[in-house]
């Protein structure tokens, strides 16, 4: 295999991983932004006046960065996942074990398919928070590279999730058990500051917190824990996960018998 | 001549379960080779090896001279595997999954005249828009073999490929096959229907219980296991068969018997045995061997 080869190989499996979930857009993209902006219309008419955020920033406004982080991991996570569990309960994974496609290239198209569809459904609801609120977008670069890595890793997380489960209920207990209490209890609906100190101490064991937080800075100059801090905790959660990933495709861990 | 797949001493081991014994088999480049053998053989782990779906407990498997562990984009370049399940994906119709598989092999728009050809030769074209999910079972079957040629590779294994086909596309398949062989493809067949690898292929290999127990031309296999069969209706009316010719039966159900005859004279010897048992012929056939009998006397199966 040449580098021509190798890259038009990978491309092919990304462009298959894409036109996947727009084929079921309604699904993938349409369900997930509704869901977020009856958050943000619920959330934001009850708690607007009970919870403390940040200085000068409304509760609304406060909400629709985390609402949009919240939304891009669970789809980051539910694109890579999904796609595998189908295909191997169906058995057309074979159709990609069959090629002479690496590990390292199986792993790159399944995690950019992930952060296209977490950033895309991200920026939907982006664009429909505009219509109720005026948002500020002090440090665009942080907010963009908070959701590359944070797609990133709930990507890699739901391709670990997708080879290790070989039925639907299996990959259903990742996503109730671990991604939805992760995500809820991430500071998308408050500041840690407001949590007494236990709480605290627990949130800020919860990776989630820190793409969240570091995402919000972006928009607003303020987060609970700095930045670069945040940054790099998620940057490491990246690392360690996706070597676990690239570990498992190396072995066929799961896939190859 | 060059040998397109190589089998060194394979053995997988599924626990405490020796499915593959020690596999020693080679496949040339340009024949049209069978792999036969009862549920259980071992064929279709042997494949899912072959493939890389699996990895072998210990030896080695070469494909165009390529190992499939060490150097397996180079293995799976040369190889296109019809897989027995008929698997598809349910998001794309026929020509995006072929263009798709096309494109995992490096394969690009260049490769679109292949393509075509391919979904003529299957008789697809009709379909070839339409999603997979919509396909009927041999029109999905049609397109997994698509699939497996879209790369064009030197090395065609075929799975299974008519167990659910009627007659007729069983047919068109097998024209279109045996072209591919006639340019040069190496085809190696697994089939339950034994009459496709007498007609087709120039040898065969038969598998038991995770062993080789007869590699040989299809013709000298005939040769070597020639016998007759005499089929017989009889009117049993709870008697039994007598002894002295219980040791003929290959099959037997209900009043229809099958003896394997290793001499003509015996057909004398069985009728006289059945008139001292009072045991009446309704109907009688003799035939000659054909795999089916190999295949029921390497493997010792009765029916």
């Amino acid at each position: 295999m040449n580098f021509k080869d190798e890259f038009l190989g990978t491309w092919t499996l990304l462009k298959k991983e894409l036109l996947r979930f727009w084929r079921v857009v309604f699904q993938t993209v349409a369900a997930p932004v509704i869901t977020a902006v009856l958050y943000l219309l619920i959330f934001s008419h009850v708690l607007a006046n009970h919870v403390k955020v940040y200085e000068n920033v409304n509760y609304t406004a406060f909400l629709i960065p985390g609402l949009i982080m919240m939304s891009l991991l669970q789809n980051a996570f539910a694109n890579s996942s999904s796609s595998l569990i189908q295909s191997k309960v169906m058995g057309n994974i074979v159709f990609i074990l069959l090629t002479p496609i690496t590990y390292l290239q199986f792993f790159l198209a399944f995690l950019i398919a992930s952060i296209v569809r977490g950033i895309f459904v991200g920026t939907c609801i982006y664009l429909f928070a505009l219509l109720f609120v005026d948002l500020p977008m002090l440090h665009p670069w942080i907010i963009f590279g908070f959701a590359m890595i944070g797609g990133g890793l709930l990507g890699t997380f739901g391709i670990i999730a997708g080879i290790w489960s070989h039925r639907f209920d299996q990959m259903a207990a990742f996503q109730n058990f671990v991604i939805m209490p992760l995500s809820f209890l991430s500071g998308v609906f408050y500041s840690i500051h407001s949590l007494p100190p236990f709480w605290q101490k627990l949130s800020q064991l919860n990776p989630f917190f820190y793409m969240i937080d570091g995402f919000r800075y972006g928009f607003f100059g303020q987060s609970d824990v700095a930045p670069l801090l945040s940054l790099s905790i998620v940057t490491a959660f990246f690392i360690v996960l996706a070597a676990i990933t690239l570990a498992m495709l190396k072995s066929g861990y799961k896939l190859r018998g | 001549m060059k040998k397109a797949i190589v089998f060194n001493k394979v053995k997988k081991n599924f626990g405490k379960l020796e499915a593959l014994k020690g596999i020693d088999l080679t496949v040339d480049e340009g024949e049209f080779f069978a792999l036969l053998g009862p549920n259980g053989a071992g064929k279709s782990t042997l494949i899912n090896i072959l493939a890389g779906l699996m990895k072998p407990s210990s030896g080695s498997v070469k494909v165009m001279g390529h190992d499939v562990t060490s150097d397996y984009q180079n293995a799976r370049r040369s190889l296109g595997i019809v897989p027995q399940e008929l698997v598809f994906d349910p998001f794309f119709n026929v020509r995006e999954m072929l263009r798709f598989q096309a494109g995992y092999f490096g394969k690009g728009r260049e490769n679109d005249d292949w393509i075509d050809e391919v979904i003529e030769g299957l008789d697809l074209q009709d379909k070839a828009n339409t999603n997979m999910r919509m396909l009927s079972g041999g029109m999905k079957r049609r397109a997994l073999i698509a699939q497996a040629l879209v790369h064009k590779p030197p090395v065609i294994v075929l799975d299974e490929p008519t167990a659910g086909v009627d007659v007729e596309l069983r047919k068109k398949l097998w024209q279109f096959i045996k072209k591919l062989n006639q340019k040069g493809h190496t085809i190696v067949l697994t089939t339950h229907y034994l009459e496709e690898a007498e007609t087709l292929c120039s040898r065969v290999a038969m598998m038991d219980q995770g062993k080789v127990v007869a590699l040989d031309k299809t013709r000298n296999l005939l040769k070597r296991f020639s016998a007759k069969n005499l089929n017989l209706r009889l009117d049993l009316k709870g008697k039994k068969i007598p002894a002295s010719i219980q040791g003929l039966i290959q099959i037997t159900d209900q009043n229809f018997v099958t003896f394997l005859l290793k001499e003509i004279t015996e057909v004398e010897f069985i009728i006289s045995e059945l008139k001292k048992s009072k045991i009446a012929i309704l109907d009688m056939e003799l035939n000659n061997s054909d795999l089916e009998n190999v295949f029921l006397k390497l493997t010792g199966s009765k029916k």
